[in-house]
């Protein structure tokens, strides 16, 4: 039984589509990543599924109900603000038992579940203070109590980290997860960040413009991007787009690399069969930066190996690698390099690149090609 | 260099800082001296009043012009001071004032948190309720008083100036919840609060700041109004504007400044008060940055 499922849900306001027929599905326990740029609908889903928009047209169960007319109240959820949404009035004890309150549960209950929550966040000596008194770190904890208080079925997180700072939005991040590997409860998660999508989702659906561009793990969401916007925008520094003719090679087909003054033809084994059809045409070929790499000795031979000499722009040490800027067919390209392995601007360095894992588009159609 | 320009830009503000105290107390002075005037001539005996400058200090000081300003001065043919009008304001003044308050809250949250269609429209047409000036609604308003039966009567007046007010509360409390982020009430429906529910547990709460402009504001517009007062009350019911009119229009062959003194101190003290005492919290409440989640 699947703990949500969307179906063909559509959303309009003042006969503009936002919500252009969404189908999603994620099993009990599981952790649903809405991710994509500002305006493309992610926000406005997770308020539909929490009832605090409407539905133009579709379906949506949560469990086994359908849920499209139910109020908030209702929907066995609970939810996570950006702003977290404490009421100021109270206090940390009061935010948390508001809910529980409502809902008539019996006072020594609700002091039980306060004081479990607050064990479980770490939270036991903030009870009585009020939410001007904590830090932004504290105040995203409460909101968590407040949420996880209720033990519903299913909970919402809008954009919970975007207010905390970098060292702490990592911290929280963790934690986040380990509360879910705890609970079990199926989460669905907002988020513009690439990154929260990848660390902490066991699906993600990656939109654009009131579409799901692409639902999947993240490893195939990252390892197979359906087309340029994903392939794009998941992975930092995002994946390499080269603009490159496809020719016959070696009884295959393959990409021209220009750089420099060198032109190298890199037979793409895998990719053979689809690329044929291309031939002569140009094609965007992907490649991410940490598949372009210094020369490994143990690598060489090897078919999805191809290593060649470049000339380099800039270099941009980030501690564990290197970036370092190549020009190929006019592009500059990032490359992951081992800091010891880097050359200074100005030299060249001979380069390996893997190409098992690249990816090809159709210039004017952005999909996938192979 | 760099020396001399910071000594500079230092002189400067020196001296700017100088005028603008210097503007201030200026100011200052042009406001306080009426009420230095008459709080000095109400402390006079009459004869000093006639005799003396208008800015000297009293040469003894006389409390008998309050005493007959609240007890026994004449408005009109009856002369029993201000003490009966002084109620008679009170009795309807609080509860027009917190009426109005009341319903300008509650138009405010329902106008903001729960959009419907046509809410701007209404709260436009509110908004035309500012602009109205009082001299057009008295006509109208004493039919409709006259057909709910309450012409005359302290309820009619509190009536009239919960009608009035409303529009200018509800201004106050809609622009004031507008600030307040709606992720509250969103998580307020999703902890299973109710329309009066998030009203009362939380909205409300956090209305302390605008709830004291709105009691200044109406306080100050209730207490001081002299048209609705002198249009629909008569008798002893009359509001204590009316009652000081009546005071200083009535003399019997000689004037006397200082009980006329008095008794304008006296019909302006609960403004005042109000101002002094609503203020501190006012401002402690802006301070306070409760507001924010």
């Amino acid at each position: 039984m699947g703990a949500l499922s969307i179906r063909n849900v559509r959303k309009s306001y003042h006969g503009n589509e936002i919500l252009k027929g969404i189908n999603l599905e994620i099993d009990k326990g599981e952790f649903l990543i809405l991710v994509g740029p500002s305006g493309c609908g992610k926000s406005t889903l997770l308020s539909m599924i929490a009832g605090l928009d409407s539905v133009t047209s579709g379906e949506i169960r949560i469990g086994d109900r359908v849920v499209n007319d139910l109020s908030p109240k209702d929907r066995d959820i609970a939810m996570v603000f950006q702003s977290y949404a404490l009421y100021p009035n109270m206090t940390v004890r009061e935010n948390i038992s508001f809910g529980l309150q409502i809902r008539k549960v019996p006072a020594a209950e609700q002091a039980r579940i306060v004081e479990r929550v607050a064990n479980t966040l770490q939270i036991g000596h903030l009870l009585d203070r009020k939410p001007s008194q904590l830090s932004g770190g504290q105040r995203q904890r409460v909101a968590m109590g407040r949420a996880i208080s209720r033990e519903p079925s299913l909970f919402l997180f809008d954009e919970p980290l975007s207010n905390l700072d970098a060292k702490l939005r990592v911290e929280m991040r963790t934690e986040i997860k380990l509360l879910h590997q705890r609970m079990g409860t199926s989460i669905v998660y907002v988020t513009h960040d690439q990154i929260e999508a990848m660390t902490l989702g066991d699906k993600i659906a990656v939109m654009k413009a009131g579409e799901v561009q692409q639902f999947g793990t993240p490893r195939e969401i990252y390892d197979n991007p359906a087309n340029l916007f994903v392939a794009g925008f998941m992975g930092s520094p995002s994946m390499n787009f080269i603009p490159a003719k496809v020719e016959a090679v070696g009884g295959g087909y393959g990409v021209k690399l220009e750089s420099g003054q060198r032109t190298h033809v890199f037979p793409v084994p895998a990719a053979d069969g689809k690329l044929k059809a291309w031939e002569g045409r140009e094609v965007l070929f992907g490649i991410r930066p940490e598949q372009i790499t210094h020369k490994s000795e143990s690598r060489l031979g090897l078919p999805q190996f191809q290593t060649a000499e470049m000339p380099i722009r800039l270099t941009e040490p980030t501690g564990p690698d290197t970036m370092v800027l190549v020009p190929i067919n006019g592009k500059d390209v990032v490359c992951r390099v081992h800091p010891a392995h880097a050359r200074q601007p100005g030299e060249s360095m001979e380069l390996m690149f893997d190409l098992s894992k690249s990816v090809f588009f159709d210039p004017a159609s952005e999909q996938r090609i192979a | 260099m760099a020396d001399m320009s910071v000594a500079h830009t230092a002189g400067a503000s020196k001296l700017g800082r100088f005028i603008i105290y210097g503007l201030l107390a200026l100011v200052c002075l042009y406001y306080l001296m009426p009420l230095f005037v008459m709080l000095s001539t109400s402390l006079k005996s009459l004869d000093e009043i006639r005799a003396g400058n208008l800015l000297s200090l009293p040469g003894e000081f006389r409390t008998d012009a309050w005493v007959k300003a609240w007890d026994s001065a004449c408005t009109g043919v009856q002369c029993e001071g201000l003490k009966g009008f002084f109620w008679n304001s009170v009795s309807f003044v609080v509860p027009a004032v917190v009426i109005s308050t009341m319903i300008g809250a509650f138009n405010g949250y329902a106008l903001t948190m729960y959009r419907f269609r046509g809410s701007d429209l209404v709260f436009g047409m509110l908004m035309i309720g500012c602009f109205i000036p009082f001299q057009v609604v008295l006509l109208p308003m004493a039919q409709t008083l006259g057909a709910l039966g309450i012409a005359n009567s302290t309820v009619g007046l509190v009536f009239v100036h919960v009608v009035y007010g409303a529009a200018f509360t509800t201004l106050f409390f809609r622009n004031y919840y507008v600030t307040i982020p709606d992720e509250l009430v969103k998580a307020a429906k999703i902890d299973g609060a109710g329309f009066l529910r998030i009203f009362f547990s939380i909205i409300l709460p956090l209305s302390v700041p605008i709830i004291v402009v709105s009691v200044i504001w109406q306080f100050t517009q209730v207490w001081n109004d002299f048209l609705f007062g002198v249009v629909f009350s008569s008798g002893d019911r009359q509001p204590i504007t009316v009652a000081l009119n009546n005071l200083v229009n009535t003399s019997t062959g000689v004037k006397e400044y200082n009980v006329d003194m008095a008794a304008a101190i006296i019909a302006a003290l609960p403004t005042l008060l109000v101002y002094i005492v609503a203020g501190k919290y006012f401002v402690r409440g802006l301070t306070a940055g409760a507001v924010k989640g």
